[in-house]
């Protein structure tokens, strides 16, 4: 078919996106991998994965407590709305408890994150490439993975699972609150009900996810921010498409997961 | 594949280099001994940037052999590298200081990378270097707090940290005043009379050019126009030299992309 007729320069471009996503992916790859190999090579540099740890870590604490809180409140809003139907209102906390801490706290966590600390990953990083500090790295004969991406990895998988926990505790209680100012179920009989409903597996099952969601945000964040281009508009663009890429690749991810961890 | 000639500390034979299709380097021949102080002279975008980013492997040659300090580097793997560019130095055009570290964590960079010096040799060490570019005593500030000038000269502290044998220097004196443009000329040329370093430097600043290079090479069109003793370029009849030196040769069409495209060139 022609390229000349529209429908073959709509197939033409179909094509020419598909092998740059083809591409995307091998380059991601090759990065997961590099870094995997430098994390048994060497361990990671500890003051930067330190360094890490805290602006990825302790300053996420804010937005994930207020997002956790607020969407419990919520939940209990809406659930014990439903349940009423039903007759099953005082079960609100059980219904709560298990929808947070199987599925919202590490979602929600995960995708606040992203924005925040995948963003800053992106940035930081493509800042470096514009202004030859990445360059600088390799020159100096150390290698950028292990300087850069490495401890981002590290910090951002390790924390993201302590966010979550803080995110089920603290949605767990703003339910509570609504529950008991709103519906009058007493904080004791709430409790209950999310202590009776709510077993380790499921904590773990919640959990477990919130360390491949980790890495995939530091990952998408160090891939997009080492392969800017383009100035301090390529870092624009690059930080954008780091946090859709990172959000939509967690959802994903997280359907996947759920599922397996459904079957085991 | 030929050996590396030994008195050479770089030899370029052939150096093609194209980006998107687009060719920046046409086949570069050169040869720079031992010691000397060598000048890669050239109009904005004749590619003077990517042949120096060659010679310290940040970008590859699509074609044609690179010589570093005596050994083939056309086939080198990231990690061989790394031995090699131990004993070379590269001062960045913008200085390329790590923001978040202070300057002493700048210039203690290669030291820690490469050698397992006791902290206090570290802070010896850094103080000799930021003392031979004139800025003692600065090493608590981060490069924020630095004026260009001074970005300029850590940078140098941090590429002679490791006594290099090879200091690569890309536009060194571009984005600065007159004033610290002759500063930055004069140690260069004092670090080349005292530390004995073959010196590559790629400018298209006639007054550094003259103030330090041995011998200079004029990049056109993707090769090396032009080549010789200042004394025999400044006698030149060569047209290219000429308009150069006259300062009517128009900007290169060669199309060299931005330092900054060119990262990832590998």
């Amino acid at each position: 078919m022609s390229l000349s007729t529209p429908l073959g320069a709509g197939l033409g471009r179909l094509g020419d996106g598909a092998l740059a996503m083809v591409e995307e992916l091998g380059s991601f790859a090759r990065l997961a991998l590099a870094t995997a190999r430098a994390a048994l090579r060497r361990r990671p540099p500890l003051r930067e994965t330190l360094r890490q740890m805290e602006a990825i870590g302790v300053r996420s604490t804010t937005i994930v407590a207020l997002t956790a809180l607020f969407t419990g409140m919520v939940m209990s809003l809406q659930t014990a709305f439903a349940l009423s139907r039903f007759g099953a209102k005082p079960y609100v906390g059980g219904v709560v408890g298990l929808a947070l801490v199987r599925e919202l706290a590490p979602v929600l966590a995960a995708l606040m994150m992203a924005g925040r600390v995948g963003a800053g990953i992106t940035a930081e990083l493509g800042s470096m490439v514009v202004t030859e500090q990445v360059d600088a790295i390799r020159a100096m004969g150390a290698d950028p993975v292990q300087k850069l991406v490495l401890p981002r990895v590290v910090a951002a998988t390790l924390c993201l699972p302590l966010l979550t926990v803080l995110a089920n505790v603290l949605g767990v209680l703003g339910g509570m609150l609504i529950a008991d100012f709103q519906y009058q179920i007493t904080p004791h009989f709430y409790m209950e009900t999310v202590t009776y409903n709510v077993v380790l597996q499921d904590f773990l099952s919640g959990l477990a996810k919130t360390f491949a969601f980790g890495w995939i945000i530091a990952m998408v964040g160090c891939h997009r921010g080492l392969a800017t281009t383009g100035g301090t508009t390529g870092v624009g663009l690059a930080t954008t498409r780091a946090v859709v890429t990172a959000s939509i690749t967690i959802l994903i991810a997280d359907f996947f997961l759920t599922k397996m961890l459904l079957a085991l | 594949m030929s050996a590396a000639a030994p008195d050479l500390a770089v030899e370029l034979c052939g150096v093609h280099k194209a980006f998107h299709g687009k060719p920046v380097l046409r086949g570069v021949d050169l040869a720079i001994a031992r010691g000397e102080t060598f000048t890669i002279l050239g109009g904005s975008g004749s590619g003077k940037s990517v042949c120096l980013k060659h010679v310290i492997g940040l970008l590859r040659p699509d074609r044609g052999r690179i010589a570093v300090l005596g050994t083939d580097v056309g086939r080198l793997r990231e990690t061989e590298w790394v031995a090699i560019r131990r004993r070379c130095g590269m001062v960045f055009q913008g200085a390329a200081l790590f923001d978040s570290l202070s300057v002493h964590e700048n210039v203690a960079y290669p030291l820690r990378q490469h050698q397992d010096l006791p902290e206090p040799r570290v802070r010896a060490r850094v103080a000799e270097c930021l003392e031979a570019v004139g800025l003692p005593g600065v090493e608590a500030m981060l490069p924020a707090e630095l004026s260009g000038g001074m970005r300029k000269r850590v940078g140098v502290a941090r590429a002679i940290a490791l006594e290099p044998e090879l200091v690569l220097y890309d536009e060194p004196t571009t984005g600065l005043d007159p004033a610290n443009a002759r500063r930055i000329a004069e140690l260069i040329a004092e670090l080349n009379r005292r530390l004995h370093v073959t010196s590559v430097v790629v400018t298209h600043d006639l007054d550094l050019c003259f103030a330090v290079s041995d011998r200079l090479g004029l990049l056109k069109g993707g090769r090396i126009a032009a080549c010789g003793s200042v004394d025999e370029m400044r006698a030149s009849e060569h047209p290219d030299v000429r308009a150069f030196f006259e300062g009517v040769q128009d900007v290169d069409d060669g199309g060299e992309p931005n330092g900054e495209d060119l990262a990832h060139g590998t």
